[in-house]
């Protein structure tokens, strides 16, 4: 019997992981973006398939509720992805100042 | 030796014009102001005192202006670089006793300290936070110095080379002080006046700054 979340969770994750995909297709993520979002939305799409598997992962864990693991994994990866975030945006300031020195140079 | 004074300068169109004058009135003909994206006339008013104005047109910092500067000073073929700041809190007379030690081969780029010789009227806040930023920066890099935020130093060509500036904002003082630990790059540090008044109070950075620039120091180096 699978529940009415658990088939919005489904959907969700094949739109989210179609999204992945056509951003690849269009060479805008790389190959290793690409199989890390694979990686999260097929272990989604698994988990929210066989409830009884969260709590198999989180009773080995010794996590008491399965909703806690989810909880506990969805915030691990917030940090990540917002950490990835960050260096980005410090890689993209370096650029914007380079541009600007530059132009600073170029104008005489 | 071709000695040219780089000023980073950002909204300084009240002091900057003072500042390159009395530069000049001490011999100091190559005077380079980066204005970095002012919403002010700081670049005009330097050009009319006959300094070379350089423009950022967006800000990006302290730290970004000196590296453009320095760029920009090592292409014109400066021997010696020296920073000053542009809300005249610098004394344009004590550059010589700067410039000196780098002159004579014995020193590879020279630190201004206001505490050295306690040569500053700095409130006591700000003494304390400077004073521990100094001790902090001094462990780190295993350092021997006094004063690690000061915006007045003269930089040999060599020294000038080998430095490279990563840091847009105001951590570019640490970041120096790294390079020069790690490059093993000759200092020196020497007593120079900080003035501060009340227009360098209200316009300059405001000591809770520092934790500001300590965070991103400390970021800086988690993620490279
Ligand atoms: N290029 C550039 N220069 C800046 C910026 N902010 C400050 N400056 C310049 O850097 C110099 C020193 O700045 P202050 O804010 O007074 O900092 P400080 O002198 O280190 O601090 P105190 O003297 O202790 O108040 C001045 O010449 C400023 O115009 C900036 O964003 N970009
Ligand atoms: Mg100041």
């Amino acid at each position: 019997m699978v529940e009415a979340i658990s088939v919005i969770i489904i959907i969700f994750a094949l739109f989210a992981w179609s999204r992945a995909l056509l951003r690849f297709k269009d060479k805008k993520i790389k190959g290793s973006e690409f199989s890390f979002w694979t990686l999260i939305w097929l272990s989604v799409l698994v988990l929210s398939l066989n409830p009884e598997l969260a709590g198999l992962i989180s009773f080995k864990l010794g996590i008491e509720r399965p909703v806690d693991l989810v909880v506990y994994s969805s915030v691990l990866l917030l940090f990540y992805l917002n950490f990835r975030i960050y260096v980005k945006q410090e890689k993209t300031e370096q650029e914007i100042t380079e541009l600007v020195r530059e132009l600073a140079l170029r104008k005489k | 030796m071709n000695i040219s004074v780089l000023i980073p300068a950002f909204n300084e169109e009240k002091k900057i014009g003072e500042v390159v004058r009395k530069l000049k009135a001490q011999g100091y003909g190559d005077v380079v102001v980066i204005d970095d994206g002012s919403e002010d006339k700081t670049g005009i008013v330097a050009e009319k005192e006959g300094a070379k104005a350089l423009y950022h047109v967006i800000n990006r910092g302290q730290g970004a202006a000196l590296k453009t500067g320095i760029k920009y000073c090592l292409r014109n073929g400066a021997d010696i670089i020296v920073t000053f700041d542009a809300d005249d809190q610098h004394s344009p007379e004590e550059i010589s006793k700067l410039v000196e030690p780098i002159i004579n081969g014995e020193t590879e780029i020279c630190i201004g300290s206001r505490f050295l010789k306690n040569t500053t009227n700095a409130p006591f806040v700000r003494r304390l936070f400077l004073r521990g930023g100094a001790l902090l920066l001094s462990r780190m890099y295993k350092l021997n110095l006094t004063d690690s935020h000061n915006g007045l130093r003269a930089i040999s060509k060599s020294a000038a080379e080998k430095i490279n500036l990563t840091a847009d904002r105001m951590e570019h003082a640490s970041e120096i002080l790294e390079q020069i630990s790690k490059k093993n790059i000759s200092y020196k540090e020497i007593p120079v006046t900080i003035r501060y008044t009340e227009y360098s109070l209200n316009h300059g950075q405001k000591s809770w700054d520092a934790f500001r620039i300590l965070y991103r120091m400390l970021f800086r180096r988690l993620i490279r």
